[in-house]
């Protein structure tokens, strides 16, 4: 744990063009989840879902969390909130002038104070609403719950949410099923925003959407940040989709962060072989790019059964016998730059074409 | 027999580009409670020997029905209620629609000659029983061999879609395969009878980045060395460009274009193509525009626009004309066809 550092944030860890402050910073998070077996619920192992995670969330960005499926990032998002119970770590918010909390260690009461300031946008908009309830009750629901609104008033102010998110405040009195995807996930924008939270876990919002409809919601969401100042902490496996919105990107792999920078630094010039790998595996919208595609040997590991020393080596074209049994810390390898590589500094690795 | 002779095999003498299968004005609809769901409504186009053709489109828009329509596994109550799906087998041709769906001569091309994959391997596998069981009982319906050389067979395809020791893994259940490997033991299956045509119903969609990325390898690879066409089912447009010769584009049941991968990706002539092409986030410099949207939804599939089925999101509208008539496909390059107003053609 972390008894050395001061629990005051600092400035600012990544120094590149976030100069903002600091608005959320993750501390050795840990989420484990135990195997059981047998009658007496014998714990025989863990599935280390989230492993040791550090990383920082600036005020007004999109910090993208990117990995493939059992890597830990929704599991992540959802510790930051504490949708998921965090096994160790702390997670750090600063809640209006300077005052900093742990969200890992509030009680009901603090915490539910402090869902105004941080809520999530959901993957399906299918099973994230409630099907029995008008969009009046669920866009309306966070206002009568915290006490805000009711009433006409309440209707008033969903009406202008829907507004917000596109769609007609007419439609409030109807259920979920008389939408489409992309209109449900609207709602569910809309009812994320009813409180006027500063960060939102945006969990593959896009990724249950049709192709045309995707673009409308990315767009709205880059214009509710702007109006509404708004931090997104955007969970992704789509790397076009995080290309395209985030400012800076964690890349996860079972459980652990491999490279955190921003953007353009991640996509052109990245420095962890997994990264590489990802970029390339991507499949290009274009018949002439021409094809450098980095085919991987095997599968993402089991997280209940990571391999020894880095998690990555059975796969990575440059492992060494070093890789085997010496796990690489996560450092910064340029400004603002951290990779979780021995060799970071020695490989000249691709990343997308310019 | 249900076989009709159709048209008598190209005589140009390089027989590889001959169609496979020609479907025409192929139209499938379900009669729902709500009302008449016209999923495939008037889809024409064709699949050469040894081509990629990938149908392209979202949710909707019948891409998956017409897969389906092909090897008459269309579920109920839907129905192929009109056009040919024309399939040429040593200069006949036959009609697929008019087969009994569950009779012998479909049951001998489905599977055997014509096979299909799909995105969730478990739809393939019956849980119940090994991967080779399942392998071999369809190398037994198909062959004439025996059950010790089927198993011989099984395990050589296992090991062509690259699975390591396939001795081994032929007496293993699906569960005990990853996503990846499963999607592999299907590929394996489908191609274990030596497919004229390879039916790939979004084959990727499930699977993460990287293994997607051998997954495609693969396809292109089993491809290369079988010689079999591929009908690829995607509303990807990074498979599509990687992966396909020619893309038919489908929206609401009908094919809009039809091109080459290069000329519908460097010059699309359909507005919804154009649209589509717009609209998606491409990694690279340019990733941080801002995206051009198609603009509306996807018309609900009980109540479609009159005349082109796109005017309702279209940006070269033509009011009195696209909302009453219905457009035809028009050729407008070499290989190239468009079913839009702004081209010409159409019918009252």
């Amino acid at each position: 744990m972390t008894a050395e550092q001061p629990t005051s944030l600092p400035s600012t860890v990544n120094r590149q063009p976030s100069t903002r402050p600091v608005l959320l910073e993750v501390r050795h998070l840990k989420k484990y989840y135990p195997i059981t077996r047998g009658l007496m619920r014998k714990v025989v192992g863990q599935v280390k879902a989230v492993d040791d995670v550090s990383f920082t969330v600036h005020e007004g960005e999109t910090l993208g969390l990117v990995g493939e499926s059992g890597c830990g990032k929704t599991t992540t998002g959802r510790c930051i909130l504490r949708a998921v119970e965090p096994t160790a770590g702390e997670v750090l918010y600063r809640r209006g002038e300077g005052d900093v909390v742990d969200v890992a260690k509030l009680d009901r009461r603090e915490l539910k104070a402090l869902r105004r300031h941080m809520q999530m946008i959901f993957q399906d908009p299918f099973s994230s609403l409630n099907p029995r309830w008008t969009l009046l009750q669920i866009v309306g629901e966070p206002l009568v719950a915290n006490g805000v609104a009711s009433g006409r008033q309440l209707e008033e102010r969903v009406a202008e949410l829907l507004r917000r998110v596109g769609l007609r405040p007419e439609y409030m009195r109807r259920y979920p099923h008389a939408f489409s995807g992309g209109e449900r996930q609207r709602i569910g924008i809309a009812r994320a925003l009813a409180l006027r939270p500063e960060l939102v876990v945006a969990d593959e919002p896009v990724s249950a959407l049709d192709v045309s409809v995707r673009a409308q919601t990315l767009n709205l969401l880059e214009d509710l940040q702007e109006e509404f100042h708004l931090t997104y902490v955007f969970v992704s496996h789509d790397l076009s989709v995080v290309q395209h919105i985030c400012d800076r990107v964690v890349v996860m792999y079972v459980g652990k962060l491999v490279e955190v920078a921003d953007t353009d630094e991640l996509y052109f010039n990245p420095k962890h072989p997994y990264t590489e790998a990802l970029l390339s595996a991507v499949p290009k919208a274009d018949p002439d790019a021409p094809s450098r595609r980095i085919v991987l040997e095997g599968e993402v590991p089991d997280p209940s059964n990571p391999p020894p020393g880095c998690a990555f080596h059975p796969r990575c074209p440059y492992a060494t016998d070093r890789c085997k049994v010496e796990a690489p810390p996560l450092r910064e390898v340029a400004a603002g730059h951290l990779a979780a590589c021995h060799y970071a500094d020695e490989l000249t690795l691709q990343g997308v074409a310019e | 027999m249900n076989s009709v002779t159709v048209a008598a095999p190209r005589s140009g003498r390089n027989g590889d580009t001959s169609p496979l299968i020609e479907v025409r004005d192929l139209k499938v609809h379900f009669p729902l409670d709500e009302g008449l769901v016209r999923a495939v409504d008037g889809a024409t186009f064709e699949v050469a020997r040894g081509e990629t053709l990938a149908i392209v489109g979202e949710s909707g828009c019948g891409k998956s029905m017409t897969a389906r329509a092909i090897l008459r596994i269309v579920p109920r109550p839907g129905r192929i209620v009109g056009g040919q799906i024309v399939y040429h087998r040593d200069g006949v041709g036959i009609d697929l629609t008019r087969l009994d769906p569950l009779g012998d001569e479909i049951r001998a091309i489905r599977g055997a000659e014509i096979a299909m994959i799909f995105q969730e391997p478990m739809t393939s596998f019956s849980p119940v029983y090994t991967i080779g069981n399942q392998i071999v009982e369809g190398i037994l319906l198909h062959q004439q061999v025996t059950r010790a050389q089927a198993r011989s067979i099984a395990i050589e395809a296992l090991r062509r879609v690259g699975m390591s020791r396939p001795q081994q893994r032929i007496d293993q259940y699906p569960h005990e395969l990853s996503g990846g490997m499963r999607q592999r033991a299907m590929i394996a299956m489908a191609m274990a009878c030596n497919p004229k045509l390879l039916i790939a119903d979004e084959p990727t969609t499930a699977l993460d980045v990287t293994t997607q990325a051998q997954i495609l390898e693969l396809m292109r690879d089993l491809k290369r060395d079988t010689g079999a066409a591929v009908l690829m089912i995607t509303h990807d447009l990074g498979v599509v460009a990687e992966m396909a010769q020619r893309v038919a584009v489908m929206y609401l049941g009908r094919i809009v274009e039809v091109a080459d991968v290069r000329s519908l990706f460097r010059d699309p002539k359909h507005p919804y193509t154009q649209a589509l092409l717009r609209s998606i986030p491409r990694i690279g410099r340019g990733a941080r525009e801002r995206l051009a949207p198609v603009k509306g939804m996807v018309p609900s599939p009980y109540n479609r626009p009159s005349g082109c089925p796109f005017h309702t999101r279209c940006p070269a509208f033509m009011a009195g004309k696209c909302d009453r008539i219905v457009p035809t496909p028009v050729s407008v390059d070499e290989g190239r066809e468009v079913a839009c107003l702004l081209y010409g053609g159409g019918e009252d």
